[in-house]
């Protein structure tokens, strides 16, 4: 059986959570550079600027690309023969998160209880964390730090099965308007649709990881993507300040539901998609 | 700041005809003044802003939209909303020349500290008359109706 060492684990979540802050993936780079070739804002233009551009200063200088570097969303994929050793593996992933977030001067953004006393952990652990088991003998970590001004905006919605196609567009484009420049354009909109109320949710955050290049593998949703992302980009929203380019891409990601319902869940992320990604 | 006013307390920090940048940064790295430092969301300073802008404040940079009160605060006391460009925070950081911690040094990122900026990017959003480019800039490219759907 294929041993690997939780030491192992830290370093590479360590160094994963300074990547994804600093670098802005190539996919986003694109299609924000697409969005300024296209904008009818001259102030959207400016603005795409100044994003460009800071997207550019952040990766030849190895500084945050936000200064909100996020709560730190961890997908593992761990393989069913893999053994890991030396210690627990929730523990060397945070771990990993303290140190990454502490060495890279990433801001610490988590406080340990939400209500009653909001202090800050000073390291920004505890990271969300999903774990899934899969076959093979390798662990998969993508690491997505997800910023607050987006999150805050993004939202889940009950519908019933009569509702269908026309009832899904708009509950997202009900929570795209109320999010309307806050969550920091041009956005990227993550949508998980059926399962159970948190499936939904945790569908909508893995729709993030998708390349912004690719669409749903099956057609409906694939039109249904390129449907939403054009009436997204005529609400005027625009790059914060107005104009075309209000979202650059919507990803849809579908799970099988219960006979009477249709949940659809929306995580809104601003055009600080980041992302890293290894296996180990 | 609002709740030592209210207990009728002196603000640590004279406000009079100051710019307030609402941020939270990250740490700086050896050597810079300050790391990267893109606004915060400006919304979350609302229950407080009108107090603060009765203190005499003349301008305030942020993201993202405010409420009607402190709009109408904005007005009586002849204030300015600025936008920053949004998540632009590597790039921000290269106008701010110096970096001091005035008040609250506890709060870490969110201490009260004097900024030295040159060329600071931003840009007027809503005006002293309440004019909101937030809307006069959407209102063109607006070509959708929920309704419609
Ligand atoms: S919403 Fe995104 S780009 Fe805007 S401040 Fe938060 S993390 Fe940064």
């Amino acid at each position: 059986m294929r041993e690997l060492d939780v030491k192992v684990i830290t370093e590479n979540v360590a160094e994963m959570c300074k990547e994804a802050a600093y670098y802005l993936p190539d996919d986003v780079y694109r299609g924000l550079k697409r969005g300024r070739e296209t904008e009818k804002s001259e102030v959207g233009k400016i603005v795409l600027d100044q994003i460009i551009k800071n997207a550019e200063i952040a990766k030849a200088e190895d500084r945050p690309y936000c200064q909100d570097t996020g709560m730190t969303i961890v997908f593992l994929k761990v393989g069913q023969d893999l053994h890991i050793t030396g210690g627990d593996l929730t523990e060397a992933v945070n771990a990993g998160i303290a140190k990454g977030y502490t060495e890279g001067y990433l801001r610490k953004s988590v406080v340990g209880e939400p209500l009653f006393n909001r202090v800050n952990t000073k390291n920004n652990t505890p990271g969300v964390i999903y774990t899934e088991i899969v076959p093979g003998d390798k662990l998969d970590i993508t690491i997505a730090p997800k910023g607050f001004g987006s999150e805050n905006k993004s939202g889940i919605k009950m519908l019933v099965p009569a509702d269908g196609v026309k009832g899904v567009k708009k509950a997202v484009m009900e929570i795209i308007l109320h999010a309307s420049m806050n969550p920091c354009p041009p956005m990227v909109v993550g949508i998980g649709i059926g399962g159970t109320m948190d499936r939904a949710a945790l569908l909508s955050k893995k729709a993030l990881t998708r390349s912004i290049d690719e669409r749903n593998p099956m057609p409906e949703y694939a039109k249904l993507e390129e449907e939403l992302l054009e009436m997204i980009n005529q609400t005027g929203i625009g790059p914060q300040l107005g104009g075309t380019t209000s979202a650059l891409a919507v990803n849809i990601e579908w799970g099988p539901t219960h006979i009477a319902g249709l949940p659809v869940a929306v995580t809104i992320c601003c055009h600080a998609m980041r992302h890293s990604h290894r296996v180990l | 700041m609002t709740e030592a006013l209210a207990r009728g307390e002196k603000l640590p920090v004279d406000w009079k005809n100051q710019i307030v940048y609402y941020l939270g940064p990250t740490p700086a790295k050896p050597g810079d003044p300050i790391g990267s430092c893109g606004p915060t969301t400006s919304g979350r300073m609302d229950a407080y802003t009108p107090t603060m802008l009765d203190q005499g404040i003349k301008g305030m940079v942020g993201k993202g939209s405010r409420t009607p009160e402190v709009v109408e605060a904005m007005k009586r006391n002849g204030a300015t909303y600025f936008a920053a460009v949004g998540g632009a925070a590597a790039l921000i950081a290269k106008s701010v020349k110096k970096y001091t911690v005035l008040a609250y040094p506890e709060l870490g990122p969110e201490a009260v500290a004097a900024l030295e900026v040159v060329d600071f990017p931003a840009i007027v959003v809503i005006d002293c008359e309440g004019n909101n480019f937030y809307e006069i800039g959407q209102k063109p490219f607006r070509n959708f109706d929920i309704n419609q759907i």
